[in-house]
């Protein structure tokens, strides 16, 4: 009894049961994925699409223009104030 | 201000097409996800090989559509920071915390119980594995929750309070924007259309088996389930649209004019089941707004009021004031007139605000912001030179409205012949005629859900936020040139890999239930 008790109470054991669980979370990516026959296209166009979207549209053509141009949000709203009140 | 509106109309039409390009995927989304979790549920009862293949078959499709899927909602938040930035930066407190519950709910329980679903078949106990199906599609319907209720606020602004200092609207009842019944309506709206388009999608990939006069057991079985999938989803559709109906009656009762092209109501107003809009026709013409209609009597008074002999407001009567309560009893309230002349008398007290602010006048400062905490309901008005400008585009709003009813009258009919036929052995669905039917009833069921987004926004112009922001007043300085290049791009990419994605899932549906994924 006091052995199974120590068992889960050893946080050497415990550090060791939250490794494997870990591992086994992991593995269930790494097989899955190797597994895999038509998800590896789709993850292929995936990574395609992400790149396009964040790398190319985001970084180049699609910048945050308040966060861009001002420093602050006091500066933020003052432009945002002058903008509203100007149309 | 020719610039300016080649601006707006070039953003509109980059959202909508960005929108629309995301909606392609979301409901499928929603409702195969539902269906392949009732296959999975009888696999997991009966223990049989034959639903087994029948989920992952059904499994794969949902994995290769919600690849397709993954982010294109992302790039209408860039828009947003980009086009949109006055319009992100007035309403950022209310949409962060949808938005980000949204993406941590999404991120967290698709990527984890996606991963099981996929993975997980020998890994996991299949207890296991079913409750990780059940809560991918559990965590699909919450994460469009969020959206909507993101949508359901521009569309009934509630729960906040403007802090001219801040330019921001602050949230101040959390539970008053998540609780909107416009929210509420919207979402089970959605997430019923979501369950019609996967159940058609079913159906009419099964069609395509049975017309090729293969796997026809597979197809049958797989029917039933899309079948009755299908009849409780566009059921409850109609219902969710009934109340839609009635919230627009209230909150947006211009919406609901322009979509049955209504310039003057009336007392027992009929309702257009069909009808071929006079396009010289302007709001005070004393026109007939149709060249050509078919009319249901009373229709539009219970539609909107439950209640046949009741009054609905045409464009013209709410232009003079004419409107109706959240209870539905006609109100006298402001003219669109008067409405702009408080929305120009808000916007002079948000400047008054402003100087004072600048000259550090804390006693000036109280009193403007009284003043325009008093106007604030008709802020949007201000920006309006006529009241003509607050009427939207009636012909898209009504022929959007008008396609989105008759396709989904289709698709109750079609559902309610798949499921008897079905009950019966299935003798309809051996019959190449209504296999074809199925077939070409997949379109159908995408336009009509798109066309329901078209009514929704296009219905609330020219307001991005209903009476407090125009679109105009939303969008950034930007240059027109701007806009057009990354709609170009846009277009381009999107129909790239639109046209790669369709192939992928062709080639699987042609592989069939025997090869997983």
């Amino acid at each position: 009894m006091n052995d199974r008790l120590n068992k889960h109470t050893d946080p050497q054991n415990t550090r060791q049961t939250e490794e494997s669980l870990l591992r086994r979370i992991a593995m269930l990516y790494v097989d899955g994925f190797r597994s895999m026959t038509v998800g590896r296209k789709l993850w292929l166009l995936i990574i395609i699409k992400l790149f396009i979207l964040f790398f190319i549209f985001k970084l180049f053509f699609f910048p945050d223009i308040l966060s861009r141009d001002y420093d602050t949000d006091a500066e933020r709203a003052e432009a945002v104030r002058e903008s509203l009140l100007s149309r | 201000m020719d610039d300016l509106m080649t601006v707006v109309d070039w953003s509109r039409w980059q959202f909508a097409l960005t929108a629309m390009y995301h909606w392609l995927f979301v409901p499928l989304t929603l409702g195969l996800s539902v269906i392949v979790g009732i296959m999975e549920t009888i696999y997991f009862r009966t223990r049989s090989e034959k639903w087994l293949h029948i989920t992952k078959f059904w499994m794969t499709l949902f994995g290769i559509n919600f690849a397709m899927g993954v982010a294109t909602g992302i790039i209408l938040e860039f828009e947003f920071g980009t086009n949109w930035s006055n319009y992100s930066w007035f309403v950022g407190d209310i949409f962060g915390a949808p938005l980000a519950i949204e993406g941590l709910l999404a991120f967290f329980m698709e990527a984890t119980f996606i991963a099981v679903m996929f993975f997980g078949w020998k890994k996991v106990s299949p207890g296991f594995h079913l409750a990780s199906t059940w809560l991918t599609a559990l965590g699909a319907s919450i994460s469009a929750l969020w959206i909507l209720i993101a949508n359901a606020w521009m569309q009934y602004p509630v729960g906040m309070e403007f802090d001219p200092a801040q330019m921001r609207n602050v949230m101040d009842n959390f539970w008053d924007v998540v609780l909107s019944p416009v929210a509420i309506n919207k979402f089970f709206h959605a997430v019923f259309d979501g369950w019609v388009v996967g159940a058609v999608f079913v159906c009419g990939v099964s069609a395509w088996f049975l017309l090729k006069n293969k796997r026809r057991e597979f197809a049958l079985d797989s029917i039933r389930i899309a079948g009755w999938t299908g009849l409780a989803g566009i059921v409850l559709t109609l219902w969710t649209g009934d109340g839609s109906a009635v919230q627009v009656a209230r909150v947006q009762p211009m919406k609901l004019a322009a979509m049955e092209g209504l310039y003057n109501g009336k007392v027992g107003q009929e309702i257009v089941g069909f009808g071929l809009l006079d396009p010289s026709k302007t709001h005070n013409d004393g026109k007939d707004p149709f060249l050509f209609d078919i009319s249901i009597p009373y229709g539009l008074s219970i539609l909107a009021n439950h209640d046949a002999n009741t009054f609905v407001p045409g464009i013209n009567d709410l232009i003079e004031g004419i409107s109706l309560t959240p209870e539905g009893d006609t109100i006298r309230t402001e003219s669109y007139a008067e409405r702009i002349a408080i929305g120009k008398r808000a916007h002079e007290a948000l400047r008054d605000f402003d100087r004072a602010m600048t000259d550090g006048d804390a006693a000036a400062m109280a009193e403007a912001r009284a003043r325009l905490k008093e106007d604030y309901r008709y802020f949007g008005y201000g920006y309006l030179d006529s009241p003509e400008e607050a009427i939207p585009p009636v012909g898209m709003t009504f022929y959007s409205f008008h396609i989105m009813v008759l396709a989904g009258g289709y698709l109750l009919l079609f559902f309610i012949l798949a499921v008897i036929s079905s009950a019966r052995g299935g003798r309809l669905w051996e019959r190449k005629w209504w296999q074809w039917v199925a077939i070409l009833t997949i379109p159908v069921v995408w336009i009509c859900s798109e066309a329901g987004w078209v009514t929704a926004e296009v219905g609330r112009q020219p307001w991005i936020i209903e009476g407090l922001m125009p679109a105009r007043a939303a969008i950034s300085a930007i240059s027109a040139s701007t806009v057009q290049l990354t709609f170009w791009m846009f277009a381009a990419v999107f129909t790239a890999l639109l046209v790669a994605e369709i192939t992928i899932m062709i080639n699987q549906i042609r592989r069939g239930p025997e090869n997983d994924h």
